[in-house]
């Protein structure tokens, strides 16, 4: 081999992506692809209303259609589960609706025939008796109001921050996360200025292209579930929780994933298929169309109040958030999403006396959880407009008044931890100089006006977590990894590969990523919140360590120099006589944390790595018809050392134009708790002739000292400052401020008519 | 259920297909095709995109019983001489994978499927051209910015 390949610096390094020749020649293996011999297919029946009591399930036209196997309701399933209640924060959500349903697409049957189109036609054939009840979909509303989604609280034992709702009775608040820090009432009553605005985000879908789909495969005494998943580990664990098996009985793998984007957390369809497959004692497939999708998970529409005193000279002193989230029906991770997003919901500034209220709120809807930014990007969407509003309103630059405001390295944020390696100020830096900032700006004539707009946000990553890897390296000196991290399209095999070729000194091409299995991949807490490259990035650094401590105490044994994968094939024909034998690492890696006191809120350790993306927008509206034409995006992030400068590259475009289609377009519409748009027809993701005129990423050159080989998670990081960015700039071009999300064409003609005093009607 | 005779990736294939069955159907489930990816089911996203009579369809809005006698290519067909050294890759999917114009991959056989047919038509194309040519075709991933370096890199590897 090349020596001058094998001491190349694999960090840093553009390595092509592992998978790209399967991919571009449609071999890659997906979950979707896979036949079994013998499957049953599942097609559901799902709840018409939003609330209420289940009568009676009428199946007896289902079973009689030829080709049905059998009609599944929560009562089989119970029969097989005595608890049937599934979730990561609260044992709330039923296989099947059991004794009522709770929003509208609520899975109440199944029926399981050999052809997929015959369960389908047999579905349609199931009616349902109901006694309705009346249903909350506003998430204001819900905090306060006399219907209860859940008779009563049953949180799940994992997280010690949730253990005090056990039990609690007439609430529909799934979580209240609280941050008190200095007086902001004080501040409000001495302030020179105070700002106070409410801001509302909608009701989105991740939309994978590839949606949900399981197998569950029945054994003699275990059970195989092939699923596309980003958590197989909590797959396992919650499955055999819910048999009462343990963990070993309980295989869950996994293929490519077609998209994820946080949607594929956690369990989703896996108990229902498991518990299929175990009654028809038949391996049991089930494919979510795109339209079903909607109604399995989606991302909070949030109403953020949010409250500011400024000092005369335009420095924040206080700031107070009631944040109010819309978890749906059921709680999935969104206790999380409202917590973890909570403790950051005053920004990416110093701001001595701060208030936060984040409340996790069941509605009649369906669930929200995790969603690209984990909640980030709700937020950053308030207080980055609110924070525009009070640089326009005070007469000072908004670049300036950030620059006047924001955390600096060594500052204490106001949950009390220290900010380490967060290049706010840089990444605002970057974001001004590469749109000329301080120059003229073209502001368009007549009917086209332009204007430009910033924003900066800043996450907490998810912690405490838990990653394990193990590097096997073989006989020839070539290595495999065993990893959980998902690689649904970050590109994290290749960079996982290129850690460990890293600490071998070989080449990243010669590693392989073997996909998830339980069977012989260890444990990781699951892939999100762009928390992998972090916490599995440092597991998989100190397997490889270990593997490599092995392979030079064999070289040393052998007398043979340690150098390169020629070498340790040496080393390991002397040893054992013949091409024969593996060396294993292991390592694993738990990150720093320390739970939020309960009356304060505060901690000095609520996250091991600082997230930090920005985005400048040029634009123009056309005040005619409210259309906009995105000129220019820049997208600046903070990801420290990029192990591979083109996945991180790639994975900032995405996230951008991933909220971008979440600022102008994407909406799921409810009628009454129905949602009337689940389909890609009528739920408008951007499309290529949607992107900006011109799109340009930055990752800065950082270090996250903290993190492997300087590295830090960068999968979120792009959405942070979009949705603001741009409507800093349609305020910057027509001097219509906009409080709610999307910004369609209609929302901003509304604002246009609004503003010259002739408003439209509903 | 009808008998249809038709090419597929340049060999003739019969099979027997109800009224109702699409041909993304019988390429992924008759003939085990599964390179053709179905996303969305109403004709969105363009994972299904294949050249039917050397044209770009999206293979979920043709019914199988209408391509009697025709000529279909899937992602499968082209570059059939693929071996693992990836050596034999279209250079549209030499592009693809040099630029890193894909990520989750579910949408890239479609997408370069579509670009296929694109650049018969614009071997040269500009932006416009592009943008034009692949609307049709979603990516929930990318953002596509490398998607159309990818485009243009396959239009010079073509040309030279």
């Amino acid at each position: 081999m090349d020596a001058k390949v094998i001491k190349e610096e694999q960090i840093g390094r553009s390595v092509p992506r592992m998978e790209g020749a399967a991919k571009v020649t449609g071999r890659a293996e997906y979950i979707h692809n896979i036949r079994l011999p013998g499957v049953l297919h599942g097609k559901m029946f799902r709840s018409r209303i939003a609330h209420g009591r289940i009568v009676s399930i009428d199946t007896s036209a289902a079973r009689a259609v030829a080709g049905v196997h059998s009609v599944v309701t929560g009562e089989d399933i119970q029969r097989l589960i005595a608890e049937p209640y599934y979730g990561p924060a609260f044992h709330d959500q039923p296989v099947l609706a059991l004794h009522k349903v709770r929003y509208v697409g609520e899975p109440v049957a199944v029926v399981l025939a050999t052809d997929p189109h015959v369960a389908e036609y047999a579905a349609g054939l199931i009616t349902a008796q109901y006694e309705e009840l009346p249903a909350v979909f506003n998430e204001v509303e819900a905090a306060t109001s006399p219907i209860h989604v859940h008779d009563e609280l049953k949180p799940a034992i994992t997280f010690p921050d949730l253990k005090h709702l056990k039990g609690k009775r007439g609430t529909n608040i799934a979580l209240d996360y609280k941050l008190r820090r200095g007086d902001v009432e004080a501040q409000f009553a001495s302030a020179a200025h105070v700002f106070e605005h409410e801001f509302h985000t909608q009701h989105i879908m991740h939309t994978p292209f590839e949606p949900f789909v399981a197998l569950a495969e029945p054994m003699d005494d275990s059970i195989t579930i092939h699923t596309s998943t980003q958590m197989p580990a909590y797959v396992r664990l919650e499955i055999a929780r819910l048999l009462g098996w343990p963990e070993n009985k309980v295989k869950v793998r996994t293929a490519w994933l077609g998209g994820g984007f946080g949607a594929k957390v956690y369990v989703k369809i896996e108990p229902m298929v498991v518990a299929l497959a175990l009654l028809a004692r038949r391996p049991v497939k089930m494919s979510l169309t795109m339209e079903e999708q909607f109604y399995v998970i989606g991302k909070h529409a949030t109403t953020f109040r949010i409250k500011s005193a400024v000092t005369a000279d335009g420095r924040i002193s206080a700031r107070k958030c009631e944040v109010f989230w819309n978890g749906g029906a059921y709680a999935d991770i969104g206790p999380r999403v409202s917590q973890k997003s909570g403790f950051t919901s005053t920004g990416p500034y110093r701001i001595e006396h701060a208030q936060i209220d984040s409340a996790e709120i069941y509605t009649n809807l369906p669930p929200a959880g995790a969603f690209r930014g984990f909640g980030i990007p709700q937020l950053v969407w308030a207080y980055e407009s609110h924070t525009d509003i009070i640089a326009r309103a005070l007469n000072i630059d908004p670049l300036e008044f950030r620059r006047r405001n924001i955390l600096r390295e060594g500052d204490e944020h106001p949950t009390g931890t220290a900010m380490r390696d967060a290049e706010f100020e840089e990444v605002l830096v970057r974001i001004s100089a590469r749109m000329g900032w301080d120059q003229p700006f073209d502001r368009g004539t007549g009917t086209k006006r332009r204007g430009r707009g910033i924003a900066i946000g800043v996450k907490a990553s998810i912690a405490p977590t838990t990653s394990f890897a193990l590097v096997n390296v073989s006989a020839d000196g070539s290595a495999v990894l065993f990893c959980n991290t998902i690689d649904m399209g970050q590109g994290s095999n290749t960079s996982m590969a290129q850690l460990v070729a890293q600490v071998l000194g070989t080449s990243s091409e010669r590693v392989r990523v073997t996909q998830a299995d339980t069977d012989v991949t260890p444990f990781d807490m699951g892939t999100l919140g762009s928390r992998s490259m972090f916490h599995m990035g440092h597991a998989v650094r100190l397997a490889a360590e270990h593997a490599r401590e092995q392979l030079e105490a064999l070289c040393a044994e052998t007398g043979i120099e340690y150098q390169d994968e020629h070498s340790i094939a040496q080393a390991f024909r002397k040893k054992f006589g013949m091409q024969a034998g593996n060396i294993f690492g292991v390592g694993h890696y738990t990150s720093r944390y320390q739970p939020a006191d309960h009356d304060t809120g505060m901690s000095k350790e609520i996250t091991p790595f600082w997230m930090i993306g920005g985005t400048g927008i040029e634009l123009e509206v056309d005040t005619e018809t409210g259309h906009v034409t995105i000129l220019r995006m820049v997208n600046v992030v903070d990801a420290g050392r990029a192990v591979n400068p083109r996945v991180v590259d790639t994975q900032i475009s995405g996230a951008a134009l991933m909220q971008m289609g979440a600022t102008l377009s994407e909406e799921m519409v409810f009628n009454e708790g129905e949602l009337t748009n689940p389909s890609l027809a009528f739920y408008k993701i951007p499309g290529m002739r949607d992107m900006p005129v011109a799109i340009e990423n930055e990752a800065l050159e950082a270090e996250t000292r903290s993190g492997p080989f300087g590295a830090k998670g960068v999968g979120e990081s792009g959405t942070f400052g979009v949705s603001p960015a741009i409507a800093n700039a349609i305020d910057d071009a027509i001097g219509v401020r906009l409080y709610s999300l999307p910004l369609t064409p209609e929302a901003i003609y509304r604002g246009i008519c609004a503003a010259r005093g002739e408003p439209l009607v509903d | 259920m009808s008998k249809v005779a038709l090419t597929v990736n340049g060999k003739p294939v019969e099979v027997e297909v109800e009224h109702r069955t699409l041909l993304s159907t019988v390429l992924r489930e008759a003939l085990g095709l599964t390179g053709t990816h179905i996303g969305c089911d109403t004709s969105q996203c363009g994972a299904c995109t294949v050249h039917l009579d050397g044209r770009v369809v999206k293979s979920c809005t043709v019914l199988a019983v209408q391509v009697q006698g025709q000529s279909v290519k899937t992602i499968e067909g082209l570059a059939p001489s693929f071996d693992a050294s990836g050596a034999r890759l279209h250079p549209v999917q030499q592009a693809f994978s040099e630029c890193h114009a894909l990520q989750c991959g579910f949408c890239t056989p479609g997408m370069i499927m579509a670009v296929t047919g694109l650049l018969q038509d614009h071997p040269q194309p500009d932006d416009q051209q592009i943008i034009h040519g692949l609307e049709g075709n979603l990516c929930r991933c990318t953002g596509y910015v490398n998607i159309i370096k990818a485009v243009k890199q396959a239009a010079q590897m073509m040309q030279a």
